[in-house]
C-alpha cells in the first residue's frame, strides 16, 4: 500500500534527484561547490586544546560519520558549523561561503540552510510536538496556520511520528524525542543536517530507525549531513545500507554489495582535536592504527 | 580569577546583556505575546505575596511605631510615619525582594535548565535570537510590573497600618488617613516609582545573566538560582541606598 508519506518522498525524489554527471555540474555550477568546508580550524578553551588544525570538507549529497571518543572535538565541530562558537584561527566555508567572521545576525540567514538534530532531541519543554516542528516557520513569520499545520504533518510523517503530534515532550520516550528533533530539523528542506549523536542511550532498534532516517535523507532528499557519533553500530547502518524506493513507492533499504557502491559516506576520526582518520569504512576497518582499532573493537588488538 | 576581576567581568556582561536588551529594542522580530504573558506571571502571579508583604509590613509598623509615637504625644501622626516609610523605602525595597526571590529563581532556573539541555543551541540553531526571544520579554515585564506591585504593595500597607491603628490602638480611621495624606508628597510616590524600575533592571539582568550562564548540568542551575537571588537582593539593597541619595538630590525627598 502507497502511504502519503511515500508519496511525499517520491514528490521530493523529482525534485531533489539530480544526476550529478559532469554536465550537470557545467549546467549548475553550485553543485560543485563543498557544503561544508573546514580549512585549518583550531580552537582552544583556556588552555585546553579541542580543535587542532582540524581540515575536511563536506561533498552535496555526502554523509560524513564523525567518530571518536568523548571530548575529542566531535560536537565542537558541528557547533562551529553552526555559528554558536567561533575559531580561534582557521576558515570555515558553508556552501563556499566563508561564514567564520559573521555576526548573530549575519548567521541567521546561514541557518536556515542547516538543520540540526541535537543529542537529546532538545525540544523546547513547554511547547507541544506540534509547536516544536513549527518553530521555524514561526520565527520565519509564516502565519498561515493552514500552511503551517501542513508542513508540520509532512515532517512528522517523514519521521513516523504522526500520532504524537498534540502530545508533550515529556509524554515521549528518548527514540521519539530524537525522531521529533528530526522533524525540526528538517522543516524548511535544509540542505545540509547535522546530527550531534542522535542515538546515544538508546536501544539498538531505535537507533537503527534514526539510522535509516538518516539513509533516507541521503540518498532520496540529496541532503549533506554530518553525523557525529562512537557507536559502531551507526558506522554499520550508515555506511553499508542505501536507501531507495521500490515499485510500490515504498522506502526500503538495501546493503551494498554487487549492485551498488556507497561513496557518498565517508568516516572522519577524531583524537585530541585532531583528524587522525578520513576515508571509508572498509579503509578505517583495515587501517593498522592501534588507537583506530582500539576504538573500533573496544579493546586492544 | 581574583573576586575584583571577577566582580568586574560579572558587572561587564550584565552591562553587555542589558546594552543587547536595549540595542535589540529598535531591530525588528519583537514577541509582544511573550511580554503579556511574562507580565502576568510576574505581575499578577506576584500580587498575592506582595500585597499579603505589604498588608502586614504597615501593620507591623504601627504595631511598633504607634507606642512611641504616643510617648511623644504625636501618635496622631502614626499614618505619615507608616506611609512615608513604605512609600519611599519599605514598599520599593520589600517588593523586589520578594519578586528577586519568586521570579528572579524562576527565570533563573528555567534559563539554566535550557542551556544544560541545549535548548538555547536549539533555538539559536532554529534562527530565534534568545536574547531578543528569552531575555528582553522578561525584563520589559518586570520593569513594567515591580513599579506597579509597589504601588499595590504601598496601599494594601497603608491599609495594613490603618487597620492595625484602629482596631489594636482604637485610633480613628479618618486621623489615620488625614496624616497619610499629609504625610505622602508626589515626590515620594515618583521616587517610590522610579526605583522600582532600577531594581526591575537588576533583578532581570542578574537572573537572566546567571541562567544563561549556566554550566554543569543540573547542579550548576541549583548554583545559578542561589545566585541570582543571593546577588540580585543584595545589589536591590546597595543600589537602593544610592537612589535613595540621588532621589533626595533631585525631588529633595526626605530633607528637612
Amino acid at each position: 500500500m502507497v502511504s502519503s508519506a511515500d508519496i511525499d518522498i517520491l514528490d521530493n525524489l523529482e525534485e531533489h534527484l539530480e544526476p550529478t554527471d559532469l554536465e550537470d555540474a557545467v549546467d549548475r555550477p553550485e553543485r560543485t561547490l563543498s557544503a561544508i568546508e573546514f580549512r585549518d580550524v583550531h580552537l582552544a578553551f583556556d588552555d585546553k586544546v579541542v580543535l587542532d588544525g582540524v581540515s575536511f570538507t563536506v561533498r552535496r549529497g555526502e554523509t560524513k560519520l564523525i567518530l571518536g571518543r568523548s571530548g575529542g572535538g566531535k560536537s565542537t565541530t558541528i557547533r562551529l558549523i553552526l555559528g554558536l562558537l567561533k575559531p580561534d584561527s582557521g576558515r570555515i566555508l558553508i556552501d563556499g561561503e566563508d561564514i567564520t567572521d559573521y555576526t548573530e545576525e549575519e548567521m541567521m540567514d546561514v541557518r536556515r540552510k542547516i538543520g540540526m538534530v541535537f543529542q537529546e532531541g532538545a525540544l523546547f519543554d513547554s511547547l507541544s510536538v506540534y509547536e516544536n516542528v513549527a518553530y521555524r516557520l514561526r520565527e520565519q513569520g509564516v502565519i498561515d496556520e493552514e500552511e503551517v499545520e501542513q508542513e508540520v504533518r509532512r515532517m512528522l510523517r517523514f519521521v513516523d511520528l504522526e500520532e504524537a503530534i498534540d502530545k508533550m515532550p515529556d509524554e515521549l520516550s528518548g527514540g521519539m524525542r530524537r525522531r521529533v528533533g528530526i522533524a525540526r530539523a528538517l522543516v524548511g528542506d535544509p540542505e545540509i543536517v547535522l546530527f550531534d549523536e542522535p542515538t546515544a542511550g538508546l536501544d539498538p532498534p531505535t537507533a537503527r530507525t534514526i539510522c535509516q532516517l538518516a539513509i533516507k535523507l541521503r540518498d532520496l532528499q540529496d541532503v549533506s549531513s554530518i553525523f557525529v557519533t562512537h557507536e559502531m553500530n551507526n558506522l554499520k547502518f550508515l555506511s553499508s545500507e542505501y536507501a531507495t524506493v521500490d515499485r510500490d513507492g515504498q522506502v526500503i533499504y538495501e546493503k551494498e554489495g554487487e549492485k551498488l557502491c556507497l561513496i557518498n559516506t565517508e568516516v572522519l576520526m577524531f583524537r585530541d582535536g585532531k583528524i587522525i582518520f578520513s576515508g571509508s569504512d572498509e579503509r578505517l576497518r583495515a587501517s593498522d592504527d592501534e588507537y583506530i582499532q582500539t576504538f573500533i573493537h573496544g579493546h586492544k588488538p | 580569577m581574583n573576586p575584583f576581576a571577577k566582580f568586574v567581568d560579572e558587572l561587564q556582561e550584565v552591562s553587555l546583556l542589558l546594552w543587547g536588551v536595549v540595542s535589540g529594542l529598535f531591530r525588528p522580530h519583537r514577541y509582544p505575546g511573550e511580554i503579556i504573558r511574562q507580565m502576568d506571571l510576574i505581575g499578577v502571579g506576584s500580587l498575592p505575596i506582595v500585597l499579603l508583604t505589604g498588608f502586614f509590613t504597615g501593620g507591623v509598623l504601627v504595631l511598633q511605631t504607634f507606642p512611641t509615637l504616643q510617648y511623644y504625644g504625636i501618635h496622631n501622626e502614626s499614618g505619615r510615619s507608616v506611609a512615608t516609610s513604605l512609600v519611599r523605602e519599605l514598599g520599593p525595597v520589600l517588593t523586589a525582594l520578594m519578586v528577586s526571590g519568586r521570579i528572579g529563581s524562576a527565570i533563573s532556573a528555567e534559563l539554566g535548565s535550557m542551556v544544560v539541555s541545549q535548548q538555547i543551541d536549539a533555538m539559536r540553531a532554529l534562527g530565534s535570537d534568545p536574547l531578543k526571544k528569552l531575555v528582553t520579554p522578561r525584563l520589559i515585564a518586570l520593569v513594567i510590573m515591580l513599579p506597579l506591585l509597589t504601588v499595590a504593595a504601598d496601599v494594601f500597607g497603608i491599609i495594613g497600618g490603618g487597620t492595625v491603628a484602629s482596631y489594636i490602638f482604637d485610633q480613628d480611621v479618618n486621623v489615620f488617613l488625614t496624616s497619610v495624606r499629609h504625610g505622602v508628597t508626589t515626590e515620594d510616590v515618583l521616587g517610590g516609582i522610579i526605583k522600582p524600575v532600577f531594581f526591575g533592571l537588576i533583578i532581570g539582568g542578574i537572573a537572566c545573566h546567571k541562567g544563561l550562564s549556566t554550566t554543569g548540568g543540573t547542579v550548576g542551575v541549583g548554583r545559578s538560582t542561589i545566585n541570582a537571588v543571593v546577588l540580585s537582593s543584595i545589589w536591590v539593597i546597595i543600589f537602593d541606598f544610592f537612589l535613595a541619595k540621588a532621589i533626595q538630590s533631585v525631588f529633595g525627598v526626605g530633607v528637612i
